[in-house]
């Protein structure tokens, strides 16, 4: 590959951030915060931002782990506990005498540094606990689980998730989880640009994790494990840590997800959302990252948004409400998901990335790999 | 004992149940090395068929209609969702298997508009309430066990002594030999999937009379645990997936019954992990030795 061509791409990238950013302004600056597009932006950005995470771990590394709805359950968790406003508690603890903690980190850094900067400051930070408690969390149930292969690491990522829902829905926990009540009333980003430009901050670390030569390990397990045993990178190891980062983006995302959803309940974290997330990934493409930054983009802009009149009995003009009723957008998605898995199993982008678009002949994995 | 004994007859009846689904996912696991996640929405499906289908018409009608309607879903899901990924990664098909889940829930949602169907005294004689040792059951509990041991020994028959019990066990010990020994490969297959959702059916009339209704959700976690008792037993294994549920049936009631209820599906995974982690192969399972 040329130098020029590299160039290229980059110029190519940068140029799409950057009107991606200044659209997301402009519909910040044009827009009422409860507009469903700012709904749209939001969601979607967070899909992405988990989607890729679960890529890094099942479409760069191979391992088919099935735990995300978990580790953005303790994320959603950390967050919410962490920001609920000290007065608002008891509303919200109302069954546990107004919880066990008595702290939030907005207000604790609005005490010195003012209030913008402060809750930014505080929101940020708990989003970053709930990343490190699921990265935490990762490293415990990694230790057992990592030694599985294949499916049977599937099932056992889900059965963990699994356990850790009952547990934060279990009432002896209520002071600081809330049991099986509603966590609310914590603080949120009003604007779209700043979901987009912390995730888009993460997803690029996670880019240039993979460009990395740990990311390079990581496709080298996926493709064969013997081989890259046999060429000295140590398998537990690499994949400890492709399993730990992964888990803190996740968490990370299920904090953004809790902010953008207003409530937490451990109840909505069940396996349908990992399926949910696994399915975006594969309709983007199982190792692209743009791949799946498009589709959680597509997908959420459909499902939300484009698709909402499958539901409510009005769809491109055509009067049904006996068609069109409650569930047929739903239907309808996963029937084309279907198509995609059967027919199109390399999805939107295959391996490939939105720069190598440029390439007038794609390079296939395997060329690059005998290059 | 008093106090936990109508615990322990519920679980029994509970294991029978698993039982019959865990059976389901053996068997394919056992041929295909697949995971099959959709088979926890066939059982679903057949308490929502079961729930129309006793409402239109007697129950001498209704049931055979539920066992003809599941088994033709999981025949067309083979042939729709896995026959094309043949020779596709384990993968692939395992993420297709995700999708019909997906599907069979979403089209649920859309047919129930999201409500859960009432089950309404769908089988007459088998809700009554008799006693058994001092504590009053439902019928249906004594029925379960007996009903599955009966079930699965005919099963055990036609896999030992059957022209085409004899093929799945070739297509089991290995897929592509039996493929040259003339075994019609996917007639073999579809007939697992035929015997998987069959069991299933029986298992989900069993179940959800013992329910006061059927949610589109209702599937995954029996799904899952039925599956937890086929990797505990022994995956590939019919007497290790029955022993399997049987145990999980039991644990989970007697661990309701000491007042952990949030904990009894947390227990079943957990067990899982363990059970993964220490003798992967399960109760009955065979070793297999990993090739370069």
């Amino acid at each position: 590959m040329t130098n020029s061509k590299q160039r290229q791409k980059l110029i190519l990238m940068a140029a799409v951030l950057v009107v991606l950013l200044a659209a997301s302004m402009a519909v910040d600056a044009a827009l009422p915060s409860y507009h469903i597009a700012i709904k749209v932006i939001k969601k979607a950005t967070v899909y992405a931002l988990v989607a890729v995470s679960m890529n890094l771990l099942n479409g760069f590394t191979g391992l088919f782990s099935l735990g995300q709805a978990g580790f953005m359950l303790l994320g959603a968790f950390s967050y919410g506990v962490l920001t609920i406003p000290v007065a608002k508690r008891p509303g919200v603890y109302q069954y546990f005498d107004g919880g066990a903690i008595q702290f939030s980190l907005p207000e604790i850094f609005s005490g010195f540094l003012g209030d913008t900067v402060g809750s930014t400051v505080g929101m940020l930070l708990a989003l970053l606990v709930g990343g490190l408690l699921a990265a935490l969390m990762a490293w415990l149930i990694g230790l057992p689980v990592l030694r599985l292969k294949s499916d049977y690491l599937a099932i056992a990522t889900l059965g963990f998730a699994e356990i850790l829902r009952a547990f934060f829905q279990w009432n002896a926990l209520g002071p600081v989880t809330n049991g099986s009540n509603l966590l609310k009333n914590y603080p949120d980003f009003t604007h779209a640009t700043s979901y987009i430009i912390l995730a888009g901050l993460l997803v690029a670390v996670i880019v240039l994790l993979i460009n990395s030569t740990y990311g390079r390990a990581f496709k080298a397990i996926r493709d064969d494990e013997v081989a890259a045993e046999a060429m000295g990178i140590n398998l537990a190891k690499h994949k400890r840590m492709a399993f730990i980062i992964s888990s803190f983006f996740a968490g990370v995302g299920g904090g953004m997800l809790a902010m953008y959803n207003g409530t937490i309940a451990a109840a909505s974290f069940k396996s349908t959302m990992t399926y949910e997330i696994l399915l975006i990934v594969v309709i983007g493409g199982i190792g692209s990252i743009s791949g799946s930054v498009i589709a959680s983009f597509l997908y959420i802009f459909s499902s939300e948004w484009l698709l909402r009149g499958l539901d409510s009995g009005k769809f491109l003009g055509i009067n049904a409400p006996g068609l069109f009723k409650n569930g047929f957008r739903m239907a309808v998605f996963s029937v084309i998901i279907m198509v995609i898995v059967l027919f199109f199993r390399r999805g939107l982008m295959g391996d490939r990335e939105l720069p190598d678009l440029l390439d007038r002949k794609p390079k296939r994995r395997k060329e690059a790999a005998g290059k | 004992m008093q106090a936990i004994l109508p615990y322990l007859i519920n679980g029994i009846s509970v294991g029978g149940q698993y039982a019959l689904i865990a059976i389901g996912y053996t068997l394919v696991y056992g041929i295909l090395r697949l995971i099959n996640f959709a088979h926890g929405d066939v059982f679903m499906v057949a308490g929502l068929v079961m729930v129309y289908a006793t409402a239109a018409m007697p129950f001498y009608l209704a049931l055979p209609l539920v066992l003809a309607v599941t088994v033709l879903l999981g025949f067309a899901i083979e042939r729709a969702a896995y026959k094309p990924l043949r020779s596709a990664p384990r993968m692939s098909v395992m993420i297709s298997a995700i999708g019909v889940s997906y599907l069979i829930q979403n089209l649920a949602f859309y047919i129930t508009g999201g409500v859960p169907q009432p089950v309404v005294n769908p089988i007459p004689w088998i809700s009554g309430n008799i006693m058994v040792l001092g504590a009053s059951t439902k019928r249906v509990t004594l029925v379960t066990p007996i009903l599955t041991i009966l079930l699965v020994a005919g099963l055990v028959y036609l896999i030992n002594h059957t022209k085409i019990g004899m093929a799945m066990r070739a297509a089991a010990k290995d897929f592509e030999t039996a493929q040259l020994m003339g075994i019609k490969i996917n007639a073999v297959i579809s007939m697992t999937f035929v015997i998987g959702s069959f069991l299933a059916a029986v298992g989900a009339m069993l179940y959800f009379t013992n329910y006061p209704s059927v949610a589109i959700t209702s599937g995954g976690m029996p799904g899952l645990k039925a599956f937890v008792a086929a990797v505990f037993g022994g995956i590939g294994s019919i007497p290790g997936a029955v022993v399997g549920a049987f145990i999980i049936g039991l644990c989970e009631e007697v661990i309701k019954g000491l007042g952990y209820t949030t904990f009894s599906d947390a227990f079943t995974f957990a067990l899982l992990i363990v059970v993964l982690c220490v003798k992967p192969t399960g109760l009955f399972g065979e070793k297999v030795t990993d090739k370069v």
